[in-house]
């Protein structure tokens, strides 16, 4: 697995972790200009740790959806090119927006994921979807945003099982999502998120 | 059909507001290559500027979005400056009523909210007294209910609007806002509005054609209108709102504090109540 450009391991006391170069968002570990990128508080990160080929090589264009308060995709940002990052509740956003402003690339959107109209206005397309975010209906969500993705690019994508079902097994929910994903996207791998979060599902895919 | 358009089109590059109003409010059918377009447009020299525009009108949509959807603390607001009025009115209505019925039968009777008071704490003597003594103490009571919503006021209005409450002090910060209609259709309105909100008869009056136009609405509360002479009043008052509104801008478009426009305004007025020197 390579790292894009911008992510580097490095050693934090006596732990060596992942790290992008930016403006501190709260209290995670700093060495120099680099500050840590904690697996636990981030999919993207865990996705990383779990060894997944994610395709980014750095300074690619980024739409984040479920962008919450801005943990991961600051770090996003320090690495990527123009980084769009829908959320949809204000009360994340104010975090997020400390976050951005010391971020020129990076570009909050007070928006429903579920209803692409409602940005494509600002969104360019671009190289690279992420998505986070906990609704029911994550394939539908992905689905409704590959119009956003260039043709090569990739979309990184978190299942949270329990959004779609807390009553099914985790393995169930999750082969129902990639079905339904199957249809506008080609999965390239798949990878359970454990140890750093609990029944999710790590996915690569690329649009059909 | 239309067809899709940026974000940017019709936009000023120079302001942010506008865009960010776009942004919250405009859609497209599908995403496009907006930053070429918008060089193309002409709406910025290179990408890279047109990166930076966007930085700065996302980070503004976000903020007023978040402001309306979390707060809308100044709908709160608001609620409280009218019912303060409402309060206060009516206390001093029914203490008037309270003085006009005790001098029917004591010559020593006051008047006002004050005599109101000292009436509510005496001992009724018979079934009238007691009526009259019950009248004066529910007014006593709103005027300790409409003290209780100023001071209310007068803590959430910093919060909702600290640009603003500090150059007009909490209360009429409030009453504009409530004029208004809440704080982002106050950061809309032109300062000339700001300026008479709340002079609307005598502004509609001036417009059917048969009289002056207004100088100012509530803001002639404040010391810069009222304690400046009268043959410069005006001048005060176009400057007062200039500043009022700029502070509503910021107040809502941004978080940031802004005391330089307390130092502006102060040196304006200082300079306008000069002239009479002359």
């Amino acid at each position: 697995m390579t790292l894009p450009a911008g992510v580097e391991r490095r050693s934090f006391g006596s732990q060596t972790a992942l790290a992008t170069r930016g403006e501190p968002v709260s209290d995670e570990a700093t060495d120099g200009e680099w500050r840590q990128w904690d697996p636990h508080r981030s999919k993207l990160a865990a996705m990383f740790e779990a060894g997944m080929e994610t395709g980014l090589v750095g300074g690619e264009s980024v739409l984040y959806l479920g962008a919450a308060a801005g943990t991961t995709v600051s770090h996003v940002a320090d690495f990527a090119g123009p980084t769009y990052a829908v959320e949809f509740a204000a009360r994340p956003m104010r975090d997020l927006l400390d976050v951005a402003e010391s971020r020129s690339n990076l570009f909050p959107l007070l928006k429903d994921a579920r209803k692409p109209g409602t940005y494509a206005h600002v969104v360019e397309p671009v190289d690279v979807l992420v998505q986070d975010v906990a609704t029911r209906g994550q394939a539908r969500v992905a689905r409704a945003n590959r119009q956003f993705l260039c043709a090569e690019g990739r979309l990184l994508l978190a299942i949270k099982a329990r959004s779609e079902d807390v009553t099914r097994a985790p393995d169930d929910v999750f082969a129902d999502v990639l079905a339904d994903l199957r249809e506008e996207y080609e999965v390239l791998e798949t990878e359970r998120l454990e140890p750093f979060h609990d029944d999710h599902l790590g996915v690569v895919a690329t649009p059909r | 059909m239309d067809e899709d358009e940026g974000w940017f089109a019709g936009v000023s590059p120079g302001d942010p507001a506008a865009g960010a109003e776009r942004i919250r409010a405009g859609d497209a059918s599908a995403p496009a290559e907006w930053p070429e377009l918008a060089v193309e447009a002409g709406f910025a020299d290179t990408t890279d500027e047109y990166y930076e525009h966007l930085h700065g009108a996302t980070l503004a949509a976000a903020r007023a979005a978040v402001a309306e959807r979390e707060g809308s603390d100044d709908r709160q607001l608001v609620h409280a400056v009218r019912a303060m009025d409402d309060c206060q009115r009516q206390a001093n209505e029914l203490a008037e009523r309270v003085a006009e019925w005790a001098g029917s039968r004591d010559a020593d009777a006051g008047t006002g909210l004050a005599y109101a008071r000292d009436l509510a704490a005496r001992e009724p003597a018979n079934p009238v007294e007691r009526e009259l003594v019950g009248l004066a103490a529910d007014a006593v009571s709103l005027d300790e209910r409409a003290d209780r919503l100023r001071a209310f006021v007068e803590r959430t209005a910093p919060e909702v609007a600290p640009n603003l409450s500090e150059l007009a002090g909490p209360v009429l910060a409030a009453r504009l806002i409530s004029l208004a209609g809440g704080l982002e259709s106050l950061a809309k309105k032109p300062s000339g509005t700001v300026q008479v909100l709340g002079a609307e008869d005598a502004l509609f009056a001036h417009l059917q054609g048969d009289a002056p136009s207004p100088k100012h609405g509530v803001i002639q509360a404040h010391e810069y209108v009222r304690n400046t002479r009268p043959s410069q009043r005006g001048s005060a008052a176009r400057a007062l709102a200039g500043k009022l509104s700029i502070a509503a801008r910021v107040d809502h478009y941004s978080d940031d504090r802004r005391p330089a426009l307390a130092a502006e305004l102060d040196e304006r007025i200082e300079r306008i109540r000069a002239r009479d020197a002359e």
